[in-house]
């Protein structure tokens, strides 16, 4: 008999802790495939935010140095640096990253840090209980915006992503989602060419991923995976939005 | 040579291979020189940071994959900086962090001050902590400290804060510096994050839910706080065998002292110094061994009074102790403490 699907390599045999019908636990795996497809898993450093992938060196059978919240890509930055033949990535959500994180990712990019970073979008800040979070888009209810993010008191939502693609230093910045079948095959292909963009010394990469979060959303999750398409799309477009990959190639 | 660009010297040739900082006065020429030195060493990287939260931060990255590495900054940019010092202590990397302090509290001014001690002796960020303190008072001892500090920090997996000021830092001396150490050589470190290769995956987190756990941690970083009380505690004790009064002070206060006191030997008043050159641990149980002796104690700092707490807490009660201070960057004279000390010496009839 033949296996046809098993746990990868790199990821450890810990149960995810995480919600029922959460991204977190579909990525993690995108990403252990992906370490593993590409023979990374001895070579490769991980670290892991301050939110709900917190524990992710629970999971992921590679080094892991947690950062504190927001502060993954200076430290990624000190890591590579450091070790610039290893490969080192960030997994960070959306409140660490495009909010008290904003500072050190934009100027990561600029830099043009040879690191990859995996930003998970799920519009909340999931592990401190569903608060708004600066990708919260106007309307959407969570515990710090009752009666739907106004723009008014709230202000508006951020799209890091595209602030990314205008800095010099970015290569390759694409936009998923793991709500499909479809969409969860492009982010790992997306992942794997974030990860060789890397590998090839080319510079910033970084995939965001749109996440669902049942349990802060209040939806079940055939209903989050819906509203990923019919809303959360809308304002976060799915694509690539950046993709240096060729020019620099050439040019090296 | 400038004791900015003595301090940057002697860490490179510590084997520092990293430095991330970003520009503070009166601390400049550290990074300034740092991104020149590290631009023509093998191994060197430098990065000027966009804040000093993230220099620190990037500080983390690079201990944890092993490298000798530095940050140095001033007042505002410390207490910035206090977030990852934190984790670096709750993490157990080693790194090397200088404060060349200047006139405080907010943005204050750039002239030399030694305001910061709490904040570098107390641990400085959030949680139960301490870091190695050193304070050295000449260009010289900031080699041999700044070149020691590295070892301190591997050896007891620790932050190590060379608590300097604005003086210490511009003022220029002669210098014998040390010499190169071979990376190389330096002891291995087993707890790095360089990739799992041929042995089992690591991680190096600060985040333990369970307080059961995190108790331990905390006992266990005590364990390793009470060895270096033990072992690591340095001083200079100066004129103190026929004196009556002794003299406490640290870092550049310290070195004014000294001119103040050779003033007053000269008229006869018998008067020493007692300098702790580590803040942290302080050198507690010296100094109230001189007390069986000396019952008076006066206490010189560049600040409303930091460092007389701990004078007042190691000799607990066994003699008088008093405090003359000058906060907000004003530096201290020669003849003003040799005023303070003959006026205190008559009024006792010492």
């Amino acid at each position: 008999m033949r296996k046809v699907f098993s746990r990868p390599k790199s990821i450890k045999k810990t149960p995810f802790h995480y919600c029922p019908g959460c991204g977190h636990s579909l990525l993690h795996r995108i990403i252990g495939e992906v370490i593993d497809e590409m023979d990374l898993q001895d070579r490769i450093i991980g670290v892991p935010p301050a939110g709900c992938a917190v524990l992710a060196y629970n999971y992921f059978d590679i080094d892991m140095g947690e950062a504190s919240h927001g502060r993954a890509a200076a430290l990624a930055t000190g890591m590579k640096r450091a070790l610039p033949d290893r490969v080192v990535f960030t997994y960070q959500g959306d409140g660490d990253i495009a909010a008290i994180g904003t500072a050190e990712t934009i100027h990561a990019a600029a830099r043009g840090e040879n690191i990859t970073t995996i930003f998970v979008n799920n519009g909340v800040y999931g592990m401190t209980g569903g608060q708004m979070a600066p990708t919260t888009i106007l309307g959407q209810n969570t515990t710090t915006s009752p009666g739907g993010r106004k723009e008014t008191r709230d202000g508006f939502p951020i799209n890091l992503s595209e602030m990314l693609a205008v800095a010099r230093g970015s290569v390759y910045i694409e936009r998923t989602a793991v709500n499909t079948p479809a969409n969860i095959l492009k982010t790992k292909k997306a992942v794997a060419k974030a990860f060789r963009t890397q590998l090839e010394g080319l510079g910033f990469s970084l995939v965001e991923v749109l996440s669902p979060c049942p349990t802060n959303w209040k939806m079940d999750t055939l209903a989050s995976c819906k509203w990923i398409d019919e809303v959360m799309a809308i304002h976060f477009p799915l694509g690539v939005l950046k993709d240096l990959t060729g020019v620099k190639r050439d040019a090296h | 040579m400038r004791g900015n660009h003595v301090v940057a010297e002697a860490a490179v040739r510590a084997g520092c291979r990293f430095y991330f900082g970003y520009p503070i006065t009166p601390q400049n020429e550290v990074p300034e020189y740092m991104s020149e030195r590290l631009s023509n060493v093998e191994g060197g990287v430098f990065v000027q940071a966009e804040s000093e939260v993230a220099s620190i931060h990037m500080v983390i990255g690079a201990s944890m994959a092993g490298g000798r590495v530095m940050t140095s900054s001033s007042g505002p940019g410390i207490s910035l900086k206090q977030e990852g010092i934190s984790f670096l202590s709750a993490l157990e990397l080693p790194a090397v962090i200088v404060n060349m302090t200047r006139g405080g509290p907010g943005l204050g001014n750039i002239a030399p001050a030694q305001s910061d001690y709490f904040q570098a002796t107390r641990g400085g960020g959030h949680g139960d902590y301490r870091n190695i303190v050193l304070g050295p008072n000449s260009v010289q001892e900031l080699a041999d400290l700044t070149y020691e500090a590295f070892d301190l920090a591997d050896k007891y997996r620790i932050p190590v804060v060379i608590l300097g000021d604005g003086m210490l830092g511009q003022m220029m001396e002669p210098v014998h510096l040390p010499s190169e150490v071979q990376i190389k050589k330096l002891p291995h470190k087993d707890w790095t994050l360089t990739g799992a290769k041929g042995r089992p995956s690591r991680f190096i987190r600060s985040l333990i839910l369970d307080p059961m756990e995190e108790e331990e941690h905390n006992w266990k970083l005590m364990r390793k706080y009470e060895k270096i009380i033990k072992d690591e505690v340095r001083w200079e004790a100066i004129s103190v065998e026929d004196a009556k009064l002794i003299v406490v002070a640290f870092g550049i206060a310290a070195r004014i002292a000294k001119g103040a006191i050779k003033r007053v030997r000269e008229e006869g008043l018998k008067v020493g110094l007692f300098r702790p050159i580590t803040l942290w641990p302080f050198p507690g149980k010296p100094l109230k061994e001189l007390t069986k002796k000396v019952k008076h104690l006066f206490v010189f700092e560049m600040n409303m009074g930091q460092m007389v707490e701990d004078v007042r807490l190691a000799i607990d009660g066994s003699g008088e102790v008093h405090f003359y201070g000058r906060p907000g960057g004003v530096i201290l004279t020669p003849l003003e403490i040799s005023r303070v000390i003959s006026s205190y010496y008559y009024q006792k009839r010492l």
